[in-house]
């Protein structure tokens, strides 16, 4: 289980962008995906903000070729044109040529369309459209975009609540470093939903301001979309087409809190766990950490949890932020984004800022970074991910060596 | 590194036969005349603390005390909770199709219903995925890995992949393996009128008796200790799994069995006994009988889903099934065997899910 796995490609949409250059020069620009909701038509509309994809889904099904067709769900799209992107990056013309996988994670998969469907069941259960329940499982998202895509040999699909697309990642990493696949396109996709939107308002823990988080004053997370893959290849594979990574996956971790289905523990213990494997299997030290992309959701429980279990950790703890303030909360797919942007960070030298900071926690010793920082030297990034249910995930990602 | 194997030590196992006592063994199978089969409740307050129960949605609970009674079996409760004397599982994997459908209808339901206003949290937090393998963390105080896995007829396959793979690399020395899907009312009807389920009531003993469209709608959790080492308890070996997404054709399907089989050092003559998925639909059981006839003609076979129904993780109880026929080397007479195997060494399970999602499971007596 030694081998070393690589990054050759990265695709990402969300609130801040189509693509990842947009995606990239909302970063450097300090510009927030936040905003009003638009999607669809609810009570909280004004006053509770969103951050939503700039594209309707009839713009997604152009934008992938799918006019007029109602087999394809919201979640779908956004995950298509993500993962369409991460494997041109990638420069992968045929899936066919190597053992090939896919792995999805999301959280709602097809629930914006069952919404519709289930007002009109309750009322009379020979109602409602079949075609607008029939892609309600998660599964049914990761099967489309891998028929999208051409792959078929390995497909799969995982939902650990707001970890799930670091897990995906670190499952796809598994299965090529026990030989099982040669490449695996890994992430996660969600789009937004009366239900998610709902669901977190009932837990009082959406901020009406939008997020901020690690902010003394923080009031709640704000719900986002978006979808984003990496291309994860083997050593030897990159060797033998001689290609030049992104970046390396040098160590990941998953630990659960076993503390609450809902609440992080106030020592952090799930978050400790993840952060400790992970920088044991990439044999680093915590010093040698450059930038924490933290999971920061901006809720007073996860960021005071995490912020604890950093400085258990690390001393002093190395720049941090949560590009959660631009993106808002993606769900299942946050881990995936947040690989992406800390991918980003190693490739541009850059820091990107926590948004909306302006006091400290009064439990903490810890502020993030609140100004772009640009022409660093970024060797090693940490990201963590965390979800319901105590499911903590921790990625390592690092500059790559010069020739692999 | 030598490989880990995967013992199966410990069964629990909810399902529409009297299958949670670990002492029986389909003696006397549940019969109804019915288009679905539901999960024989146990008495949830033997297996999950009363506060717990009184929360929980179906699934959590028929999930939780498989887990617990899998645990039991194992002889490996752990100790934090203060009731066994075990190290515990250091890790736990799942695999479900639907998920918490019951509470996740109760959140949509009601914020319908309410438009919006007045809605408690409880059903939207037990709606997420990965409930019962976090529950069953909860319970237990199990640190470790935790993943779920929500692919149709490849969720269970998935869990298992990824147990092999963990306990293979030594990452883990021990997994709690499971699944669980719930059948709900408004679930049923809606697959129904999808046209899934057969029109009229039929004996479910009866199902594979004669094909028609639609089957029987079922439900259940079952759940599995894989550890490192053999034990006195030990039900079978889990050897390897293997999933094919959309195949076209026989040959396709009956050529992965065989590199399935070589990479296991077998062949299609060595397996002893082939557990099927057949459902009783006339669309999905031929592709059966055509690898039956392409690749294992000799091979002394029956199916499973009769005895719990159909259902996205259905694999998981044959998956029970064979570890019960490995650890007591009989079959139970209600499978209705053409022929008796002549020895119980190797079970290669082959299920798929509408014609979609294959899979092969393989286990070896232990």
């Amino acid at each position: 289980m030694s081998k070393r796995i690589y990054i050759t490609g990265i695709g990402i949409i969300s609130a801040i962008g189509n693509n990842v250059a947009e995606v990239l020069s909302s970063l450097e620009a300090g510009k927030t995906g936040i905003g009003e909701i638009t999607l669809f038509p609810t009570l909280h509309q004004g006053s509770l903000p969103m951050a939503e994809v700039k594209l309707s889904t009839a713009q997604m099904l152009n934008l992938t070729g799918q006019e007029g067709s109602e087999d394809f769900t919201r979640t779908t799209l956004l995950g298509m044109i993500a993962a369409k992107e991460a494997l041109n990056s990638a420069g992968i013309k045929d899936v066919s040529t190597l053992r090939t996988g896919l792995l999805s994670a999301t959280t709602v998969g097809g629930m914006d369309r069952s919404e519709g469907f289930y007002k009109k069941f309750l009322e009379d259960p020979a109602k409602g459209r079949l075609k607008d329940v029939i892609n309600h499982d998660c599964g049914d998202s990761t099967e489309r975009i891998a028929a999208y895509l051409g792959i078929n040999y390995l497909i799969s699909t995982i939902s650990t609540a707001c970890s799930s697309s670091a897990n995906s990642i670190m499952f796809g990493a598994d299965l090529i470093r026990s030989g099982k696949l040669d490449r695996v396109i890994a992430g996660g996709t969600d789009s937004v939903t009366k239900f998610t939107l709902n669901g977190f308002n009932t837990l009082m823990i959406l901020d009406k301001r939008g997020c901020h988080p690690f902010d003394e004053h923080r009031a709640g997370l704000t719900l986002g979309e978006g979808a984003a893959y990496v291309v994860l290849e083997s050593e030897e594979m990159v060797r033998k087409e001689g290609k030049q990574p992104l970046a390396e996956l040098t160590g990941y971790g998953n630990a659960n809190d076993a503390y609450h289905q809902t609440a992080s523990s106030p020592d952090g213990t799930g978050a400790f766990l993840a952060m400790t494997k992970a920088l044991e299997m990439s044999k680093l030290k915590p010093y040698e950490i450059d930038y924490i992309n933290v999971h920061g959701t901006g809720t007073e429980n996860n960021d005071l949890s995490e912020g604890i279990a950093l400085e258990r950790i690390f001393d002093p703890v190395p720049p941090f932020s949560s590009t959660k303030s631009f993106t808002g909360h993606t769900l299942g797919a946050a881990g995936a984004v947040e690989a992406v942007i800390s991918i980003l960070s190693i490739c541009q030298g850059m820091i990107f800022p926590n948004l909306n900071w302006s006091t400290p926690m009064k439990e903490l010793t810890i502020e993030p970074v609140t100004q772009l920082l640009k022409k660093r030297s970024i060797r090693h990034v940490l990201s963590n991910s965390f979800g319901f249910g105590g499911n903590n995930s921790t990625l390592i990602l690092s500059q790559p060596p010069q020739s692999v | 590194m030598v490989k880990q194997k995967a013992y199966i030590n410990g069964v629990g196992c909810i399902s529409p036969q009297q299958t949670i006592d670990n002492r029986l063994f389909l003696a006397e199978p549940v019969s109804v005349e019915s288009t679905r089969l539901k999960a024989i409740d146990p008495n949830y307050r033997e297996f999950v603390p009363p506060e717990m129960v009184r929360r929980m949605g179906r699934i959590i609970k028929m999930g939780v005390a498989a887990a617990r009674s899998c645990l039991a079996d194992a002889g490996n409760f752990p100790s934090p909770s203060g009731e066994g004397s075990g190290e515990g599982p250091e890790a736990i994997i799942t695999g479900t199709g639907l998920g918490c459908i019951e509470d996740t209808e109760k959140f949509l339901g009601n914020m319908i219903k309410n438009n919006e206003e007045f809605l408690t949290p409880t059903s939207f937090i037990q709606s997420t995925h990965n409930t019962v393998s976090a529950q069953i963390a909860l319970l237990i105080k199990c640190h470790g890995y935790n993943f779920t896995y929500v692919h149709r007829g490849f969720s269970f396959e998935t869990a298992i992949l990824d147990s092999l793979v963990q306990m293979e690399n030594n990452r883990a020395k021990s997994v709690l393996l499971g699944a669980a899907d719930e059948l709900t009312t408004n679930s049923f009807q809606i697959q129904n009128r999808m046209g899934f389920w057969r029109r009229k009531p039929t004996d479910n003993l009866k199902l594979l008796d004669h094909l028609e469209r639609g089957t029987i709608a079922g439900e259940g959790a079952a759940f599995f200790l894989l550890e490192g080492k053999e034990k006195p308890n030990s039900y079978a070996v889990l050897n390897d799994v293997e999933m094919l997404f959309h195949p076209v054709t026989t040959d396709e399907i009956t050529h992965k069995i065989h590199l399935f089989l070589d990479r296991n050092g077998l062949k299609e003559s060595d397996i002893d006994l082939l557990l099927l998925g057949r459902n009783g639909d006339i669309r999905f059981d031929p592709v059966y009988d055509d690898v039956i006839a392409t690749a294992f003609p000799e091979v002394v076979s029956c199916g499973f889903k009769q005895l719990c129904g159909e259902y996205m993780t259905a694999s998981s109880f044959g998956l029970w099934l064979a570890s019960k026929i490995l650890k007591e080397q009989r079959i139970p007479d209600t499978l209705f065997l053409q022929k008796k195997p002549e020895a119980l060494k190797h079970i290669l399970l082959y299920n798929h899910y509408r014609g979609i999602n294959h899979s092969l499971i393989l286990m070896s007596q232990a």
